[in-house]
């Protein structure tokens, strides 16, 4: 009666996906390495880490979100809004520090926004935030005068640089590794804690969470702020990069964002997805898009290319779990 | 005194009156049966009892206090817990988290994993499911494990008071009596077990009292042992056939459709059966004994497993709308989700079916449309502004008329009618009947489900049995009483 796999020394339910999206990045990075044998040096595979630093930050945010059930769409205007906030904060004489936690609460009281009205007024969650798609890239722009802001530079500039001087020991970048130990916190949040577990309760089977006590609502209110959260940050590294506050910045990047979480194993009915899983469907976005750059191929061809890609692997992922059940 | 105690309970839907001065009292350490037909106010007095309804009168007591929960929430906290046929379960969780869903141990936050797991383990070990593996997700459990999950959620935040609601429908043989062990260690635990069933085998075995409800009324409470199986039945039945059936003399013609062994993926089983032009054959049943199913396969809405369908000279199975062309059509018992398009106006759900007649080369020529509506709107005397407007904004019995006028307008000779009167006024269900013995008249032939027995006696000539998805022999309702029909349904 009870279920036993026969395979016992195999990884269980999330490990073994994650292991076979791991297998799928080795692949797809060794096809592009035999290609382009400059691909996988160091500099390369630090570069392409960066890269995916500022979409693996809204894409930890973006994982609470779709396994309770919802949907985003506003991250990237977020993040292109709260780029352009630290900008602003530094032109205003404020200290980088400040406006840092400018940027990032900018992007936590925007998600707040989405969660109350998606909540409180019961509007469908692709609804509500695709109406804020855009008005908050109209609120970026406006902050900006329909400009790019060009603060004083400051050591926020050098946080995705790569290490140098008494920080070399650290090999990757500053806000590098500030992805992964976030990523760790919302992984242990989301697997260990009683929060957590309400979250997948309320994607699984929301009235089953409700009749149990799972507050429901608050709970849609707390994902939506987190996810909020998590585009601020995520603006916080793109203004690093870009160095300047760019309102036009990060356009359609939820797309990439959801493709990544997507990709990481995450259902879109809710209930399924891991933080693990998110960040390697986003490093598998990014790495075709380097390799396509690498070997030179046309925007066009990389563009068919990463949109299979997405199909194929949600639909190979499904494959896999109806065999498995 | 009793645990629970329901007195002079009674709610009323608009003119409906659906519980009438019902009494329902509940020791510990007891199982109570709740039976009664469809539409008996089983599921009424359910609902007010889980916070879901308040009663319009009455008084409720739980453990000696005055009870009267808000919501299901606050019933469960009151220690009420209802498993439902439709569990509720969050598949992706484990076992441990579903059995503690919304009660889990933490620290600041933190799950206390082996806590939970101590706790689940022994809710389930207390219910004889001390084997199962606690951090399996809950959804790769078939569906006895996953009610015994259910059941040990109720255990672990300690209700006092567990409602079991057609336990066993769903579930076979041997996993019905592993849950009988269960609710049998409930009783021994002490808790109040009501458990509604339609099988009477079942209660029995398990049920120290039961209490029959017959149209929103106590018709009988008996002891173990204190009422036979016939006595339960015609408690259960107990009424005569109204004379709303009209019934003109019927010719029987040939053979237009034909059954042989046919099964489904789940249900059917096993389905023989001929209708015949001229006559109105009627399938009676449990809900969930599969009768809503065999006419889904029987019109190509569920795969064919097993079996023939022979329609006229055509034979093998086909998809719905081969089967519109063939002259078969189907009234779904669902008419908001299934049976109409309820944001499309009378004339186009009246006509969707055969558009290609109201214009050429694939235009519709909407005064043709209107045409045809707004005659079978008279016909079937259909409250409305016109074929204009919305279905959506008509009223229940208006709505079917549409749905009904739909076969007709497309003239099929094989009218499939699953629940055809649920949930409609008496004029309207007066109408229907009559439009059934019309059609009849016509040699056209009728296959009609309905959980209403009088209705079916009413209506129709022969009269088959569906029990588990098994249909027994057609049979002539002369000479059949609705006590034989309740028997084969239950299984007794």
């Amino acid at each position: 009666m009870t279920p036993k796999s026969k395979l016992r020394f195999l990884p269980r339910g999330g490990a073994s996906n994650l292991l076979f999206l791991v297998l799928a990045w080795l692949i797809i990075f060794g096809l592009f390495s035999l290609k382009a044998p400059s691909f996988h040096t160091a500099r390369n595979v630090e570069q392409l880490l960066r890269e995916s630093a500022i979409v693996s930050m809204s894409a930890i945010g973006m994982t609470f979100v779709i396994v309770a059930g919802g949907i985003d769409l506003s991250v990237g205007s977020i993040a292109a809004f709260s780029c352009t906030l630290v900008a602003w904060s530094l032109q205003a004489k404020h200290s980088p520090a400040v406006a840092m936690v400018f940027g990032v609460l900018g992007g936590a009281a925007w998600g707040l926004a989405n969660g109350l009205v998606i909540t409180k007024m019961k509007v469908t969650p692709f609804i509500v935030t695709l109406g804020s798609l855009l008005l908050i890239r109209g609120a970026a722009l406006g902050l900006a005068n329909e400009n790019s802001i060009y603060p004083p530079a400051t050591w926020l500039n050098s946080i995705l640089e790569p290490p140098t001087g008494a920080n070399a020991k650290l090999i990757l970048p500053i806000g590098v590794w500030l992805v992964l130990l976030l990523a760790a916190v919302a992984a242990f949040i989301l697997g260990y804690t009683k929060f957590g577990r309400h979250v997948i309760a309320v994607g699984s089977n929301e009235n089953a969470a409700r009749l149990c006590g799972v507050p429901v609502d608050r709970i849609g209110l707390l994902v939506y702020t987190i996810s909020g959260l998590f585009a601020g940050l995520a603006g916080m590294l793109l203004f690093t990069r870009l160095t300047i506050g760019d309102p036009t910045s990060a356009d359609g990047q939820e797309l990439d964002v959801i493709a990544g979480v997507v990709i990481g194993g995450a259902s879109l009915l809710g209930g399924e997805g891991s933080v693990a899983g998110s960040l390697i469907g986003v490093l598998i976005m990014e790495t075709l898009r380097a390799g396509g750059t690498q070997m030179a191929l046309p925007s066009w061809a990389q563009r068919i290319a990463t949109g299979a890609i997405i199909v194929l692997a949600v639909g190979l992922d499904r494959l896999r779990v109806r065999k498995a059940t | 005194m009793p645990f629970l105690s329901m007195c002079h309970i009674s709610k009323r839907f608009g003119a409906t009156v659906a519980l009438d001065d019902v009494k329902l009292e509940v020791e510990s350490g007891e199982v109570h049966a709740l039976v009664g037909e469809n539409g008996s106010g089983k599921s009424t007095l359910m609902r007010i009892l889980a916070g879901a309804l308040a009663p319009d009168e009455g008084t409720m007591e739980l453990g000696g206090q005055p009870y009267l929960p808000r919501s299901p929430m606050d019933a469960r906290r009151s220690g009420v817990a209802m498993i439902h046929q439709e569990l509720t379960i969050c598949g992706h969780l484990s076992v441990a988290e579903n059995v503690l869903l919304g009660m889990e141990d933490s620290v600041a936050g933190v799950l206390s994993r082996r806590q939970m797991r101590h706790k689940a383990g022994s809710a389930l070990s207390r219910l004889g499911y001390g084997d199962i593996d606690l951090d399996m997700p809950a959804g790769k459990f078939p569906i006895a494990v996953r009610q015994v999950i259910e059941i040990a959620r109720a255990v672990a935040v300690g209700s006092r008071l567990v409602v079991l609601d057609e336990p066993t429908s769903s579930l076979t043989e041997a996993d019905a009596l592993r849950l009988f062990e269960v609710v049998e260690t409930l009783r021994d635990e002490r808790h109040a077990v009501i458990y509604i069933s339609h099988f009477l085998d079942e209660i029995n075995r398990l049920a120290d009292r039961l209490t029959v409800l017959r149209d929103g009324r106590n018709v009988g409470t008996a002891g173990r042992g204190g009422a036979t199986t016939e006595e339960i039945v015609s408690m259960m039945v107990g009424r005569r056939i109204e004379s709303m059936y009209p019934r003109s003399t019927r010719e029987q013609g040939e053979v237009v459709l034909e059954v042989a062994g046919l099964a489904g993926k789940v249900k059917p089983a096993e389905a023989t059966l001929r209708l015949h032009r001229g006559e109105v054959v009627g399938i009676a049943g449990l809900n969930g004994s599969g009768r809503t199913e065999l006419l889904r396969t029987i019109f190509g809405l569920d795969a064919v497993r097993k079996g023939q369908i022979k329609v006229g000279v055509a034979s093998g199975a086909a998809p719905p709308h081969e089967r519109w062309q063939e002259g078969v059509g189907m009234l779904s018992e669902d008419r908001k989700d299934e049976g109409l398009a309820i944001g499309m106006s009378i004339a186009d759900n009246m006509t969707l079916t055969a558009l290609e007649r109201l214009g050429k080369g694939g235009f519709i020529g909407p005064a043709a449309q209107d045409r045809a509506a707004a005659e079978w709107i008279g016909r079937l005397a259909i409250r409305c502004q016109g074929p204009k407007q919305k279905v959506g904004a008509l009223s229940g019995g208006n709505q079917q008329k549409v749905a009904v006028a739909r076969l007709l307008w497309h003239g099929v000779d094989v009218l499939l009618l699953d629940e055809p009167t649920r949930g409609i006024d008496v004029g309207s269900k007066e109408l229907i009947y009559r439009l059934i013995d019309q059609a009849a008249l016509e040699h056209k032939a009728v296959l009609v489900v309905s959980s209403y027995l009088p209705e079916l006696m009413g209506v129709c000539d022969r009269i088959a049995v569906m029990h588990k998805g098994i249909l027994g022999e057609a049979r002539s309702v002369e000479g059949l009483t609705p006590e034989e029909i309740i028997r084969e349904a239950v299984g007794a």
